[in-house]
């Protein structure tokens, strides 16, 4: 417990260290507003709220008036059907092969939760190692940031070669296993949704290509943390394992938390690589598709630009219920504490 | 292929020297428009030789008509058609003759008053061009006209086909002949049937050519124009689907792990499958054998515009027996139609692109062309002759039907198909899930 005491008191200055000397700063302000000032508010923040509002509020605002219409995409505005793609999102007609959208939304949810189990852990462990003074420090950090500069499109046509039937994991496996006839395992082809093991290839692949930025992250997070903390620790006779859980874990917190909603968004959003590996089709047919792969393949291929908007404001609303959340809740400890 | 432009341009320079012809034509569009007229023209020929086809049939066309200048863009194909065209014609600025593939979209633009009504004004190349214009004609009025067109059929890699047993100078004409085959096929351990299950739409052709062949020109027509499925056929298409796919030992005749095999990306694609021996046929429009060509070429290292191996031939789709649609064939083309404020000279230069002169150097080119004056004009032993054939021993031509039916079906009916293909569903509920689709 002593531990904890002694910790928590650099950690509060410490979070508060930026933040410590703005207040005195804006009572400064406060004093004496000057035209020249407002201008140069003005003057900054105008561009890029144009920018801002014509092409993030305004495709908000159209969406949502496409959204009530049953249009084609050379007429938006044809036939008003007021909540009618509303009503058939939310109680949707059973068809053969047709999509859900809550089936879209359940992946999603279990993408964002798997992604934090995975990847999390997986993340702090690599990045506690790194973060010791082991040989080729920089090359290991240099190699697991790849798969992330790595473009989305350009992974999933690596692995969508490597996982076809006749790709290289089949021609490993058949040379391996010295089969007669070589092994055709279509490995992203199977159904079943959320329970196939294509789902979680689909996690591995995530997993591979996002794993960099939290190690990244994780490794500037512990390279901000005092070493006369842990020195002091390691004085007072703390474990390596204690040093870690108390000190290193606790400090890292707020990396962690943004790490987290980062990757939270980043799984809403998840699109590129899905619809790369899978194809809209057989996301269909698998069950596999995201919210973001069932928008466009509702909005876009088919056609529906009205239905399409519609899920892409359900979309829109659920994500910002989200980071509201988690902003009030998890993150204000972090940014919130002036606001 | 430069021979074959040089051709042609010779050919055109003979047409520029007898101006006299086009003379009247041309001096009525420039006189009404007081100097000159400028036509935008896009189209998806990004490509050699296409591109620089079209940009030889624009100048061309400025050399015959005087004071006409004409624009010419490419676009790639699926960008034209989902996102630039779309968005040239609620913007306001379209092109005055632009890329058309027909069916249920064109008769949405139709309903939109963007494609003009060419019947007369193109009366004599309309009538050139005949049964093959179907897919771009609403209720008996003609928006657009199509300067190529072919069936799909099976694709043969041959060398696959012999060493099963079987012989390359008589193909299947039977269900039961097929089969056979490919059973031997099976047995000589090679994948009789190449799919590329992962984009939806091939798989979606093997329902749609069951549908062609148990269906009735008039079950298929009311099905196009009026999106009505209440012949029984449309059932017993997907029944006799399934009798079709079980008849090889083991299940589906196709390549092990075609759901998640792409249709004509690279080697591992089913393209690729076939021209590199893994499989012996695939199911595809007349295109294929270019996407095999270049695929055995870069796999091969050579050049990339040596001409498609020998070896790959070509067969109909047989017959079903108890079927009513024998004489049934189905194909898809490419055309352009015409916007609705476009000038005169736009409907000219599409009657150009669609006259004898053009449409035998296209044909030249190794294409199948759709004015028949210029079938002759195919190079002599190439696999398009016998394509042409087909097409032109049919009955009735059928666009492919997801194109005939409109995006708006087209996805959840290959998304049904897919499905009911993959072990789920009967064949009753992929036709409900086209009538739900149909609305």
């Amino acid at each position: 417990m002593t531990h904890t005491v002694t910790v928590d008191k650099p950690l509060a200055s410490a979070a508060a260290g930026a933040g410590g000397l703005s207040p005195m700063r804006t009572e400064q302000r406060k004093k004496k507003v000057s035209w020249r000032e407002r201008l140069e508010v003005i003057g900054f923040t105008v561009p890029a709220l144009v920018v801002y509002v014509a092409f993030v509020f305004v495709p908000i605002g159209y969406a949502l008036i496409m959204s009530l219409f049953d249009g084609s995409p050379v007429a938006p505005f044809q036939n008003f059907v007021g909540v009618d793609n509303f009503t058939r999102i939310f109680n949707p007609t059973q068809m053969l092969g047709q999509p859900f959208f809550w089936d879209a939304v359940r992946n999603n949810l279990l993408i964002a939760v798997m992604s934090l189990l995975l990847q999390g852990p997986l993340a702090l462990g690599v990045a506690l190692l790194l973060s010791r003074k082991i040989k080729f420090r920089q090359v290991f950090r240099l190699l697991i940031f790849v798969p992330y500069v790595l473009s989305e499109v350009i992974t999933g046509v690596i692995f969508a070669q490597i996982l076809n039937p006749t790709g290289a994991l089949n021609a490993l496996i058949t040379d391996i296993t010295g089969a007669d006839a070589a092994v055709r395992t279509a490995w992203l082809g199977y159904q079943g949704g959320v329970g196939s093991p294509s789902f979680w290839i689909l996690m591995g692949v995530l997993t591979w290509k996002y794993i960099g930025l939290a190690i990244i992250l994780f490794l500037a997070g512990l390279s901000g943390i005092p070493e006369e903390l842990t020195e002091a620790a390691m004085v007072d006779g703390a474990s390596w394992w204690q040093i870690q859980r108390k000190i290193t874990i606790p400090l890292l917190s707020p990396t962690i938390r943004m790490w987290a909603f980062l990757s939270l968004i980043g799984s809403f959003q998840l699109f590129d690589m899905v619809w790369i590996l899978f194809g809209p089709t057989q996301l269909s047919r698998q069950g596999l598709h995201t919210m973001a792969t069932y928008m466009v393949s509702q909005g876009m291929n088919a056609n529906r630009v009205g239905y399409g908007s519609a899920v892409a404001v359900v979309l829109f609303v659920m994500t910002l219920i989200v980071a509201l959340l988690y902003q009030k809740f998890i993150l204000h400890r972090d940014i919130g504490k002036d606001a | 292929m430069v021979a074959a432009v040089a051709l042609f341009a010779a050919g055109c320079g003979n047409g520029g020297d007898a101006d006299t012809a086009a003379t009247p034509e041309t001096t009525d569009t420039a006189a009404a428009a007081g100097d000159s007229v400028e036509i935008t023209w896009w189209h998806n020929g990004t490509g050699e030789p296409l591109l620089s086809f079209w940009e030889g049939v624009a100048s061309d066309f400025e050399a015959a008509n005087d004071g006409v200048t004409v624009n010419v863009q490419a676009f790639q194909n699926e960008d034209l058609r989902d996102t630039i065209l779309p968005n040239a014609f609620t913007g306001g600025n379209a092109p005055d003759l632009f890329q058309s593939w027909g069916g249920g979209e064109l008769v949405d633009w139709v309903n939109q008053g963007i494609v003009k009504d060419i019947s007369d004004a193109a009366a004599d190349t309309v009538a050139a061009i005949g049964g093959n214009a179907g897919g771009w004609q609403v209720d008996g009025k003609t928006y657009g006209l199509p300067f190529t067109f072919g069936p799909s059929g099976f694709w043969v890699n041959t060398e696959v086909w012999e060493a099963a047993g079987l012989d390359a100078g008589s193909f299947p004409t039977t269900l039961d002949e097929l089969e056979a085959a490919w059973t031997a096929i099976a047995e000589s351990g090679k994948s009789p049937v190449a799919l590329g299950g992962q984009d939806g739409w091939p798989v979606g052709h093997w329902w749609y050519w069951s549908a062609i062949k148990t269906c009735s020109q008039a079950a298929l027509e009311a099905a196009s124009s009026n999106h009505d499925f209440s012949d029984e056929c449309w059932v017993k298409a997907g029944e006799n689907l399934q009798g079709i796919l079980t008849s090889v030992d083991g299940g589906v005749p196709f390549n092990q792990g075609w759901e998640a095999t792409s249709a004509q990306q690279g080697a591992t694609s089913a393209s690729g499958l076939v021209v590199t021996g893994e499989a012996a046929m695939q199911l595809m429009g007349v295109w294929d054998i270019g996407v095999m060509g270049g695929i055995y070429n870069e796999a091969n290292n050579l050049p990339e515009d040596t001409l498609p191996p020998a070896f790959l031939s070509w067969f109909p789709f047989p017959n079903i027996p108890g079927g009513a649609g024998d004489g049934n064939v189905m194909g898809g083309g490419d055309g352009f139609s015409v916007h609705a404020d476009a000038p005169d000279a736009a409907v000219d230069l599409l009657a150009f692109i669609l006259s004898d002169d053009v449409q035998k150097a296209y044909a030249a080119m190794d294409n199948i062309p759709t004015n028949p004056n210029a079938f002759d004009s195919i190079p002599e032993g190439s696999i398009n002759t016998t394509v042409v054939q087909a097409l032109e021993q049919a009955d009735y031509v059928q666009l492919w039907l997801d194109t005939a039916f409109g995006p708006a079906i087209a996805t959840p009916m290959n998304d049904a198909i897919t499905a009911f293909i993959g072990g789920q569903g009967t064949p009753q509920d992929v036709v409900d899930a086209i009538t739900n689709a149909a609305g």
